[in-house]
């Protein structure tokens, strides 16, 4: 019976251990399906024109979306503006001089600005942007995009300025270098490469939003005029293209995705390689 | 890196300046976002002049001209008089309906035993959106079909999940034929569906009926062309049941034209004679009457004067029904009063 | 916390030091006055909405542009119920997948296997959208979904017709977007527990799941945790789920039948709301959905709090 028993345990674990290696199995399958669909629906339509021509009207094969590539890049620059400074120097206020109840305060709205549903932020982007403005515009989006952009980089900051060793900040402070320039000089300095993955985080995140685009930089089937016009976007275009019933367009969204995925891949790889030294861990 | 990203942003700003050509922005209507398109396109290789236009959806149109966040915008349902007194508040200045094509809405299914040309009355329509009827093979569709094998399938219906004119014309005949359907939906550009599934624009309803075995729903007539989905014909007023054209739209809108208010805002559905399509409305650009913009306003100007007489020649192959001679006259005389800074 | 002394006192005359952590001071401050201009914008934006319908906003169940009544429930219920649908599905699996990289996969397996499951949450969520609108949905429709109705059809969760889009969509496109959340999460949790944990359990004669399930439990709170943002995830998804639910909002028992969660109805209808209480409707679920974002929050923070005061868990969250 006692023999049993341990049988029974032995296999009951292994078997356990076995259905935990499918689950692995399972999750991996959708992420090889969408890449497999992406490359393999999306790969028709990828030429040169995509990356070089405007959009053709409905019914008028070829043409390409070459504003929308430059107008996520032009967007998520935007973003950069406002999101790296805010992000970053309040990253250095909570790690240096954030040890009190408001320190508290704005970890715990960062991290609720960090949860916030998108589409919520593009409706505050809606009211306080558009509608002030009279115009939806580059302007609008880039706004949407640095808030969602803030949270990643300031807690990533905070993060990494803290695993600076104390002893650095003490050296600097012996030789008698102002706190100021010990944080910035020799502190961020050291944290740079973490940092950077913290950006790179939070841009991969925004160039792939929709949600916040839809009602602040609307889409645009030309070139933009001005950065307080509409402007076009490879996700708003993927989403309109998507949805549409004409084959052009369907293969032009499924060029787009792979576009998309391609971008944020790439970075993340970059990220990986820029990072794999320093911060293993 | 930051650096970088910086020197990114600043090429981009400097980039933009090659582009500065006259832009203007509208947005609305998805019903003739096909015409409008080439139009566009056309006007853009002709004059130099940016029409962007975004088809969010009519409902989307009317709220963008009230907020004045578009430099014009588009409807296949008008405005009503509180829409009108909000713009007016709000933007200054009254808001033009300018008619620029009609079009047909039709309903469009999709069955796998590729069964064409569906005869459908007003009171079976109404009863499938209510949801009275759910199978393709109810009594009341196979009485109206009798030539015809019908499968034992459920019935999906589709709708729009937007704001949409296309819906607006669609419930608007409903509410003519069909008197549960107006007590209990009404009209509007959004109304509360009692069944059925939301797609994004007629694009998106297409998009649906297509993927779906069983599916009905409704769509401008060139949608469902262009993407060769099956449409049925409706019985009209008369009796007759007859299959949507650009003839039976125009014959429609003449039947109807003796009726046309100075503001253009009508609706023709469920007209009159015996071979008008029942399911047909105009479609308006909604234009500001006073431009505090010089060149936008004259673009725009310039723009609707060629749209109504020039531009309805690219309408027929786009199956839209041009505007019947005596409504674009009208449209001239409607043009010539908006006013911008320095019209003579 | 075990800084004694504090460096800025030392210098606390310098004027570069003070203008520098004012700088950083007023950035801090800036994402204050950021995050109370949201609140005020859609407290002051819902103002028309909140006062006709009061709290009844959130049990009614009719949405009805025409009529101007303006119900939130059916979108509550399908953010509510796809979520969930969403974790039943995600949660076993992640389990596992942090169970298999932490305590069984060889190193060489366990990097490039993290990095896969990380690579899913990279994917943007109008990819998802597109796959799930033109490969998932299909699929469930041709396949799947006959297959419940022919053989669970009595059962009210599988009543209706074979649409493909719908709940179990959402909540399928759901899971696999918070999987990498909650599994990555675990797993690092798992990896903090003790090793002399693991092997006094071993050493009693224990299986390796026996002590594996003592590494769990002990583990308890950092999961918890895992969870709860993975489903604060879900909860605000849009563009995924508006492609793959149906966009239609009523409340339905049957899985197979279209819904509508709060994200999607903002996404669809917030450019046409052309009167002022539709606005102030889709405005006033924008708000519901922010503090949905700040309980959810809250509880996570909370429970970090209570994890770190009773005992000497250094929780990774």
């Amino acid at each position: 019976m006692k023999n049993f028993y341990y049988y029974y345990r032995k296999y009951k674990s292994i078997f356990i251990y076995i259905l935990c290696g499918m689950s692995a199995l399972i999750a991996i399958i959708p992420l090889l399906l969408i890449f497999y669909h992406t490359i393999s629906l999306g790969i028709a339509a990828i030429n040169w024109d995509f990356f070089t021509q405007l959009p053709k009207p409905v019914g008028e094969s070829g043409g390409g979306l070459a504003n929308a590539i430059v107008g996520t890049l032009i967007l998520v620059g935007l973003g950069c503006l406002l999101g790296l400074p805010v992000g970053i120097m309040t990253g250095i206020y909570l790690a240096e001089f954030g040890k009190n109840t408001f320190g508290n305060i704005v970890r715990f709205l960062v991290d609720v600005l960090n949860g916030l549903p998108s589409i919520v932020i593009g409706v505050v982007a809606y009211s306080l942007v558009v509608i002030p403005m009279k115009h939806f515009s580059a302007y609008a989006g880039g706004v949407a995009l640095g808030l969602l952009m803030i949270p990643t980089i300031t807690r990533t900051t905070e993060e990494i300025l803290k695993t600076v060793p104390r002893s650095y900040r003490e050296a600097a402070l012996a030789l008698g270098i102002t706190q100021w320039k010990t944080t910035l000089f020799v502190v961020l300095r050291t944290a740079l490469g973490g940092i950077v993955t913290g950006v790179m985080l939070s841009i991969a995140r925004a160039a792939g939003e929709t949600a916040p685009l839809l009602f602040t930089a609307l889409n645009n089937r030309f070139w933009h005029t001005s950065l307080d016009q509409p402007i076009a976007s490879l996700t708003v275009f993927i989403y309109n293209y998507g949805v549409s019933p004409f084959e052009d367009w369907i293969a032009q969204a499924w060029a787009g995705a792979l576009v998309l995925i391609a971008l944020i891949l790439l970075l993340s790889l970059a990220m990986r390689f820029a990072t794999r030294d320093k911060y293993s861990g | 890196m930051k650096k970088n990203l910086i020197f990114l942003a600043a090429t981009f700003l400097f980039m933009q300046c090659s582009f500065a050509q006259l832009q203007l922005n509208g947005a609305g209507a998805t019903f003739p976002y096909v015409l409008y398109s080439k139009w566009f396109d056309v006007y853009q290789k002709k004059t130099g002049i940016q029409f962007n236009y975004q088809s969010i959806g009519s409902g989307g149109g009317i709220k963008q001209v009230i907020e004045g966040t578009v430099d014009f915008g588009a409807t296949d349902g008008p405005m009503n008089d509180t829409q009108l007194a909000e713009a007016k508040t709000k933007q200054g200045t009254d808001i033009l309906h300018i008619p620029t094509v009609l079009g047909a809405v039709v309903v469009t299914y999709n069955l796998k035993e590729n069964i064409s040309d569906i005869k459908l009355s007003p009171e079976v329509l109404a009863k499938i959106f209510l949801g009275k009827i759910t199978k393709w093979n109810d009594n009341a569709i196979v009485e109206l079909n009798k030539d015809k094998v019908l499968p034992n399938k459920p019935i999906v219906v589709v709708h729009r999940s937007d704001g949409s004119g296309t819906t607006y014309i669609f419930v608007d005949y409903l509410c003519k034929v069909n008197e549960e359907w107006n007590t209990k939906v009404g009209k509007g550009t959004s109304v509360s569906w009692p069944v059925g599934l939301g797609g994004k624009g007629n694009e998106g309803v297409a998009g649906q009926i297509k993927q779906i075995d069983g599916a009905i729903g409704y769509v401008e007539l060139a949608y469902a062309v262009k993407n060769k989905l099956n449409y049925a014909s409706m019985k009209n007023k008369a009796g007759n049941f007859i299959k949507p054209s650009l003839e039976s739209v125009t014959t429609a809108a003449l039947n109807e034209s003796k009726n046309m208010p100075s503001d253009f805002r009508v609706s023709i559905t469920n007209a009159d004679g015996k071979d008008s399509y029942p399911i047909s409305g105009y479609t308006w650009l909604l234009v500001r009457k006073e431009f505090k913009d010089e060149k936008k306003g004259k673009a725009l100007v310039e723009f609707l004067h060629w749209a109504v007489n020039d531009g309805e020649n690219y309408a027929a192959e786009l199956l839209y029904a041009p505007l019947p001679k005596k409504v674009s006259e009208l449209c001239e005389k409607a043009i010539k009063t908006i006013s911008y800074p320095g019209k003579k | 916390m075990n800084t004694n002394i504090q460096p800025q006192k030392l210098h606390s005359k310098n004027i570069g030091d003070f203008i520098f952590k004012n700088l950083t001071l007023f950035f801090a401050i800036f994402i204050l006055i950021i995050i109370v201009l949201m609140v005020y914008e859609m407290y002051s934006s819902s103002a028309v909405s909140r006062e006709k319908f009061g709290l009844s906003f959130l049990t009614q169940s009719v949405w009805d542009p025409v009529q101007e009544e303006y119900g939130a429930l059916p979108f509550i219920y399908g953010t509510l119920v796809s979520s969930f649908l969403a974790l039943l599905i995600a949660l076993p699996l992640s389990i596992g997948i942090a169970i298999f990289l932490s305590e069984i996969a060889p190193r060489w397996l366990e990097k490039p296997l993290s990095f896969f499951i990380e690579l899913l949450a990279g994917i943007p969520s109008i990819v998802y959208g597109l796959w799930g609108f033109f490969v998932m949905v299909p699929w469930l429709r041709e396949n799947v979904q006959p297959f419940l109705i022919e053989n669970f059809g009595n059962i009210p969760l599988f009543t209706g017709a074979p649409y493909g889009v719908g709940m179990l969509a959402a909540g399928i496109i759901l899971s696999i977007m918070i999987l990498p959340i909650i599994s990555s999460i675990s797993r690092d949790v798992l990896k903090t527990v003790p090793r002399a944990q693991k092997e006094a359990a071993l050493a009693l004669g224990s299986t390796r799941w026996q002590a594996t399930k003592i590494a769990l439990s002990y583990s308890r709170s950092g999961i918890i945790g895992a969870i709860i943002l993975g489903l604060g995830r879900a909860f605000g998804e849009t563009m995924a789920v508006t492609m793959v639910i149906g966009n239609r909002p009523t409340i339905s028992a049957s899985l197979l039948e279209p819904a509508y969660t709060m994200a999607s109805v903002i996404a669809n209808e917030f450019t046409e709301a052309t009167s002022e209480m539709y606005l102030s409707a889709l405005i006033e679920i924008a708000l519901v959905l922010f503090v949905i974002a700040l309980i959810i929050n809250s509880f996570a923070r909370l429970l970090v709090w209570s994890v770190t005061k009773h005992s000497d868990v250094q929780g990774k969250m």
